[in-house]
């Protein structure tokens, strides 16, 4: 899997299975400049590599502080990479300026977290969506007819009950719709959902995530779904990338994960999430002790190694562990299995 | 018989607005005994905050009916005048960890000191006593006592929720009501915080209301369930019942809306979105959106016992 779009040498290979690739990663903020010119970074993403195919969907699994926001904001180029590569369609954009760049993002449509944030208050719904038409200089008749079907898309409808409203007279789901209107209006190739449900209520959660699957499968859409909640990933991604300070530290198929995990830390976290169950209120669930590090000076070797029970001194503590394949496309980073 | 540790019977809390009064709890009954947990579950604006604050009695101004009877060890907690309340009541006997409690820490006063505050406020204690008991508590939430002269900014945010349930125990309350106690925390930090609930509840016997949207996470604690929609409860069961099979339609399409980690199963939502609390529908408030909706729907329907404490809202479960 992770060869496929580029040679050992980094060198672009024409494959059109695969739309995104992301190579060796890294967004480091600068955090202060102090004397003599140094200066410390948060090390947000660390070395992230992995392919996306065409019309599929990963989930990027981590606790908060995890980077896996910024890694959705360096991919979407509103983070300027630290180094590493990103290909999209064949396309290096880890550098594009201004009209290339706008031209790329063209390609990616964005859901945020907090719908209510994301929209502007003073702008009605036709206005909302009718942006990125006109700065994307899109001809007044064909702007009417894409914002009447991408509202249908996500239905809104009827229509009319809704152009001309303000975000404050929707509910959240309602808003969270817009945002997804707004994110399909330009025929993205690709989506970047950034927890795009965990402000919303039960039903409501699954009824987006439903609109984002079938939206996907409609337009063969690539989709990275950016969550803290492993529940949620069975029933819309075929991947899952577990994300732990800065890191990828496991990645395959999502039954794989679910059911076989490899790496100590994703291992806790399924134990950690709760299935509903009377049974629940009289287990004691193992948490691995400790917090996830700082991202200014991350622990050497494995970052997990602090709060691992399987910690070897002197190699997991000294040594970055290397990605292994344990089983046929699924990838561990631990020296467990190395 | 002795009573139940809280009996709440027909508590209704109403705020005025301009577009007319919320009926955020409207005709709520439950019972809640010594050492058990109550879950109360329901999506956002369902009442379910409003009913602890009514509970706790922390209202805001716009109150236009406060109404009930609110029974603790069978003393009518609404007959007492607020500073009786404040006295006796709030903090000594029942406390509440609520939704915003991570940042409701003092930011320039030292953990410690905010811990034993209670103590002095409530139960008139002398300060170096009340210190000391707080070290003592922070070590029982698995804080090191050390930790009691630092300030809120050097805790992490799951030290920071154990400090803020060390302030809610420090009294020996009788009674806990927490309002969504780890929605801000992430999945291992949450675990933890489970843990130490399980651990307290065991040790003290004592009694929680645990308020949350989280069906997943309710059932970490529950004993009992109460559901809320629109102002009301319309299910109470055990938790053996209600997990493995809900009666209320309302309770059942939300269970079928919760996505599970160890089986697939078909996800369903619930289409419509909750009613308004100004004028909830006539008769029953969920059948807009019920599939199983009848004529008989648009009475109101009583809530219906089905013995061994469960009730449910619904018509269907009418035989009478």
């Amino acid at each position: 899997m992770l060869d496929a779009g580029f040679t050992g040498r980094g060198e672009r290979v024409a494959n059109s299975q695969v739309l995104l690739s992301v190579r060796d990663l890294r967004k480091w903020h600068e955090l202060k400049r102090g004397l003599f010119g140094r200066v410390d970074y948060v090390k947000a993403v660390d070395g992230v590599s992995f392919d996306l195919k065409r019309g599929e969907a990963v989930s990027i699994v981590g606790e908060s502080g995890s980077g896996k926001t910024t890694l959705g904001k360096t991919i979407l180029r509103l983070y300027k990479p630290t180094s590493g590569v990103i290909l999209f369609d064949g396309i290096d954009v880890t550098n594009l300026k201004s009209r290339e760049l706008r031209e790329y993002r063209r390609n990616v449509g964005f859901v945020q977290q907090d719908p209510f944030g994301a929209l502007a208050p003073f702008m009605t719904v036709r206005q909302i969506l009718e942006e990125p038409l006109i700065i994307n200089k899109i001809k007044k008749r064909e702007r009417i007819k894409r914002i009447r079907s991408s509202l249908e898309e996500v239905r809104l409808t009827p229509v009319e009950d809704f152009i001309n409203k303000y975000p404050h007279m929707l509910s959240g789901g309602q808003q969270q719709r817009l945002v997804i209107a707004r994110a399909i209006i330009l025929n993205p190739k690709l989506i970047i959902a950034d927890e795009p449900v965990s402000m919303l209520d039960a039903s409501v959660r699954i009824e987006i995530l439903t609109l984002l699957r079938e939206l996907q499968r409609r337009h063969n859409l690539s989709v990275i779904y950016i969550t803290h909640d492993l529940s949620t990933t069975r029933y819309f991604s075929e991947w899952i990338y577990i994300m732990y300070a800065g890191k990828i530290v496991e990645k395959a198929e999502t039954g794989e994960v679910l059911s076989k995990p490899f790496h100590p830390y994703t291992r806790a976290l399924l134990n950690a999430t709760p299935d509903p169950d009377p049974k629940n209120r009289f287990v004691m669930r193992d948490v691995p002790p400790g917090e996830p590090p700082s991202l200014v000076n991350p622990p050497e070797g494995c970052r997990f190694h602090p709060r691992c029970i399987y910690m070897k001194k002197g190699l997991c503590d000294k040594k970055e562990p290397p990605e292994v394949e344990v089983e046929r496309n699924h990838f561990v980073g631990c020296w467990l299995y190395a | 018989m002795c009573p139940p540790l809280l009996r709440v019977e027909d508590l209704r809390l109403y705020f005025s607005t301009r577009k007319g009064a919320v009926k955020a709890v409207d005709d709520v009954s439950f019972e809640v005994d010594r050492g058990e947990t109550l879950a109360l579950i329901g999506e956002s604006g369902c009442g379910k905050s409003s009913l602890a604050k009514a509970i706790i009695r922390l209202l805001p101004r716009n109150v236009s009916v406060y109404e009930g009877h609110v029974y603790l060890n069978g003393e009518d907690l609404m007959n007492l005048d607020e500073e009786e309340f404040r006295k006796t009541v709030r903090w000594t006997r029942i406390s509440m960890v609520s939704q915003a409690a991570l940042n409701s820490l003092n930011p320039v006063i030292k953990v410690g000191q905010q811990v034993a505050e209670p103590l002095i406020l409530h139960k008139g204690m002398k300060e170096k006593e009340a210190l000391e008991k707080a070290r003592e508590t922070l070590q029982k939430v698995g804080i090191p006592e050390t930790f009691a002269d630092r300030y809120p900014f050097e805790l992490s945010g799951g030290m920071r929720q154990r400090a803020i349930i060390a302030m809610t125990l420090i009294t020996n309350p009788d009674l806990i009501i927490l309002d969504e106690p780890t929605s801000a925390l992430d999945v291992l930090t949450q675990a933890n915080i489970m843990n130490l609930l399980k651990k307290i509840r065991r040790e003290l016997s004592l009694s929680f209301i645990f308020i949350t949207h989280d069906i997943a996470l309710s059932s970490e604690l529950a004993d009992k369930v109460a559901v809320m929609y629109a102002g009301q409860i319309v299910e109470l069961s055990d938790a053996e019942r209600f997990y493995k099979s809900p009666l209320h339609p309302y309770s059942t399409k939300l269970m079928a809306s919760v996505p599970t980690l160890r089986e697939n199963k078909k996800l369903e939502f619930i289409p419509g979105s909750p009613p308004s609390l100004i004028e909830p529908p006539k008769g029953c408030r969920f059948a807009p959106r019920c599939p199983y909706r009848t004529e008989d729907c648009s009475r109101d329907p009583p809530l219906i016992s089905l013995g061994d404490g469960c009730y449910v809202r619904c018509w269907l479960h009418w035989k009478g």
